[in-house]
């Protein structure tokens, strides 16, 4: 019997504007506009001084650890427009923060969250997303599962995952690639291939050549994309938004980003890579080339970018205020939603705010000390 | 009204909640075409469509994790695990996230899922398929977990689990799956998650149990001289635990067993005594006895009823206890 070839396949890797800001207008044809442009470098720029201030209340102790986002800010924006505010589910990992204030999280949440505050996981009403996750990637198989319900509801829906490269090595990724498929499930895995999972390089994290291939053993549509150009992000999430709620099931999609910053603000990224690598990478940020291009088209002008820096200072500085400035919870609050009804025994340990039995009641047998309150 | 065994009113109520309410769903290995490998979902897919009962791809982690996103896009999902033995690993799934969902999002989102899992040993199966992990998941603050013993309370803890809005773990002893029937009402009915039940009343002394080994200490009670007095009582709901039943009882008798089939050490039985000298201490008449699997793995099943508390070790038990 002659040997024959049951499976090929090729991945296409598209980038529509080069880190010199040009742009190739055929494939950026019916992508952004000229607007959306402009309004996607506002929202990485606002993001960018996000980061700037959160690692500033962590260095002021103000704060805990915070990851910051730097350098892949046009994944966010670019997928955060291709989807749908209010409509369209986000299931974040913990570098999406401008998608998530694009469909409408207030942006204090997020300091909230790092601050040890619960209170910034508390989704408005409206809002479709997950809080940001912080295990790796366990969040994959819930928004399978969203789109899943979303099929079985018969609702116009999208959902989008985001993740690391490192995340495509935990069994949860499979499983995930693998219902997402079996059900035709209307979910878009957005793998952020930002090279480093903490001190752990992409080469020594997986054996293959490219993410976006894993998704083939689950006969996925992939695409592998430069994550640090607005347009490719953009068009990537909607041509998969469109394969969804046209029918198509799940797409996967690999975008090639750099962390530029530190894993977190507890995370020393000198004492595992090079600042040759970094340098390398900094040429490539995708606010640099969108202003690039911006100027190269008489959108943006030094005043322009003046305005935008004070105003994105002056959004962050009342973000921070806000976080900063927020009531304490009390103690109560970690009892108060652990059901929908507290079981008899969890009520009286938050009233009390006691383990121990004895005092608890004055007519308690035996007892010879005064009741104890808290 | 029918006389069904426990699988029968298992299967018989999902369909009840199937028809009166679309957002359930069934999902697991084997739980569509095959009807289950015990047979509970026996002919819902074929009543109910293959987008309601869903054979899912082998992967314990994917059906608990998908079943949250479900749960979490609007329906009421029923996730199977085929055996306790396989729940590690979905554990990250159910511990880390069904069980905390609601609180880390203060309540924004939640996770109204049901998760049946056939537990407990004495059916001659092979490793890893009798265990009785109860007590892991009564450890893990968010969840609920129950373990009705008879076709009867089966049917009204699945359809309060259902209907609950957080995460309940429902466990059916499989060695009680076709040992008996008994009469299961038609009409719609629930059975409180947290209620105890007292399957006989006495006065000598009190038997807390649950799950399978309800049916060994009725044997034990049987052997028992006519004139000892014994209160058993059936936990059905391992968390939240129904201290109150347990100490109405215990300050009645003063004396008291617990039997289960996990492990002894840091085992619900360890929690039960606890809450009994907290709460009867000037009654006790003796130490409270535990009666339970040994603190060694789960033998293989030869060796498996000298591992369970079958009921001469309970007879004994209780005796001991009552001779204090």
């Amino acid at each position: 019997m002659p040997k024959k070839v049951v499976y090929e396949a090729s991945i296409e890797h598209l980038q529509i504007l080069d880190e010199d800001g040009k742009l190739d207008a055929k494939l950026a044809k019916d992508t952004i506009t000229d607007e959306q442009v402009v309004y996607l470098y506002e929202q990485m720029s606002i993001c960018r001084q996000f980061d700037e201030i959160a690692f500033k209340l962590q260095r002021s102790g103000r704060m805990g650890t915070y990851p910051q986002n730097k350098g892949q800010e046009a994944n966010a924006v670019g997928a955060g427009l291709a989807l749908q505010k209010g409509k369209d589910w986000l299931v974040p990992c913990y570098r999406e923060n401008a998608a998530l204030f694009m469909h409408g999280l207030p942006m204090h949440y997020i300091l909230l969250h790092w601050m040890g505050d619960e209170r910034g996981n508390q989704i408005p009403e409206g809002c479709l997303m997950t809080p940001i996750s912080i295990p790796i990637g366990t969040q994959m198989l819930h928004a399978t599962g969203i789109a899943w319900a979303a099929k079985l509801r018969a609702e116009d829906r999208v959902v989008a995952t985001f993740f690391g490269d490192g995340a495509t090595s935990e069994g949860d990724f499979h499983g995930a690639m693998n219902f997402a498929t079996v059900m035709q499930a209307p979910v878009i895995f957005y793998c952020q291939n930002n090279q480093w999972a903490i001190s752990v390089p992409r080469e020594i994290q997986m054996n293959s050549a490219t993410v976006a291939q894993k998704a083939l053993a689950y006969d996925m549509p992939t695409i592998q994309i430069d994550g640090n150009d607005i347009f490719a992000t953009f068009k990537a999430t909607r041509d998969a938004a469109k394969r969804a709620r046209e029918g198509g099931g799940p797409s996967f999609i690999e975008a090639v980003t750099y962390r530029l910053g530190d894993h977190t603000t507890a995370d020393d990224a000198r004492r595992y890579r090079d600042q040759a690598e970094v340098d390398a990478w900094l040429s490539k940020d995708p606010l640099i080339r969108t202003r690039k291009y911006m100027e190269g088209k008489g959108l943006w002008s030094d005043k322009r970018q003046t305005d935008l820096e004070e105003r994105a200072k002056r959004i962050v500085e009342e973000v921070a205020r806000t976080a900063l400035e927020i009531e304490d919870p009390t103690p109560a609050d970690f009892f108060d939603h652990m059901y929908a009804e507290l079981p008899a025994d969890l009520a009286r340990q938050r009233e009390t705010m006691r383990t121990s039995s004895l005092g608890l009641s004055p007519d308690q047998p035996g007892l010879k000390t005064q009741p104890q309150r808290a | 009204m029918p006389q069904l065994t426990l699988v029968q009113a298992i299967n018989s109520t999902l369909a009840h909640e199937m028809q009166r309410d679309d957002r359930v769903v069934l999902l697991g290995e084997d739980v569509g075409l095959n009807g289950g490998v015990f047979r509970v979902t026996e002919g819902l897919q074929a009543r109910f469509g293959k987008d309601r009962v869903v054979d899912t791809p082998l992967d314990e982690s994917g059906i608990m994790g998908s079943a949250i996103g479900l749960a979490i896009g609007g329906m009421r999902p029923i996730p199977e695990i085929q055996f306790e033995g396989f729940l590690g690993p979905a554990y990250d799934q159910l511990v880390n996230h069904a069980a905390r969902m609601r609180t880390r999002t203060r309540g924004a989102i939640t996770v109204p899922m049901t998760v049946r899992i056939p537990v407990g040993g004495g059916i001659h199966a092979p490793e890893l398929h009798s265990d009785s992990p109860e007590a892991i998941y009564a450890h893990s603050p968010g969840l609920k977990v129950v373990m009705p013993s008879t076709p009867y309370d089966a049917k009204g803890l699945l359809l309060a689990a259902i209907r609950d809005p957080d995460p309940v773990i429902y466990f059916e002893p499989k060695r009680v799956y076709r040992s008996f029937r008994e009469e299961v009402p038609d009409e719609d009915y629930t059975i409180e998650i947290g209620k105890a039940k007292v399957v006989s009343e006495g006065t000598d002394i009190t038997v807390v149990t649950w799950g399978a080994p309800v049916f060994q200490c009725l044997g034990a009670l049987d052997n028992l001289p006519e004139d000892v007095s014994v209160e058993l009582i059936d936990l059905r709901t391992i968390y939240p635990i129904d201290i109150e039943t347990i100490a109405q009882s215990v300050q009645k008798t003063g004396r008291c067993v617990v039997v289960h089939e996990a492990p002894k050490t840091a085992g619900m039985g360890a929690e039960i005594s606890s809450l009994i000298q907290e709460h009867c201490f000037l009654h006790l008449e003796a130490p409270v006895q535990r009666c339970t699997g040994f603190d060694t793995i789960m033998p293989y099943y030869k060796l498996e009823l000298d591992y369970l508390p079958e009921t001469p070790r309970i007879q004994k038990a209780i005796e001991e206890c009552l001779a204090y």
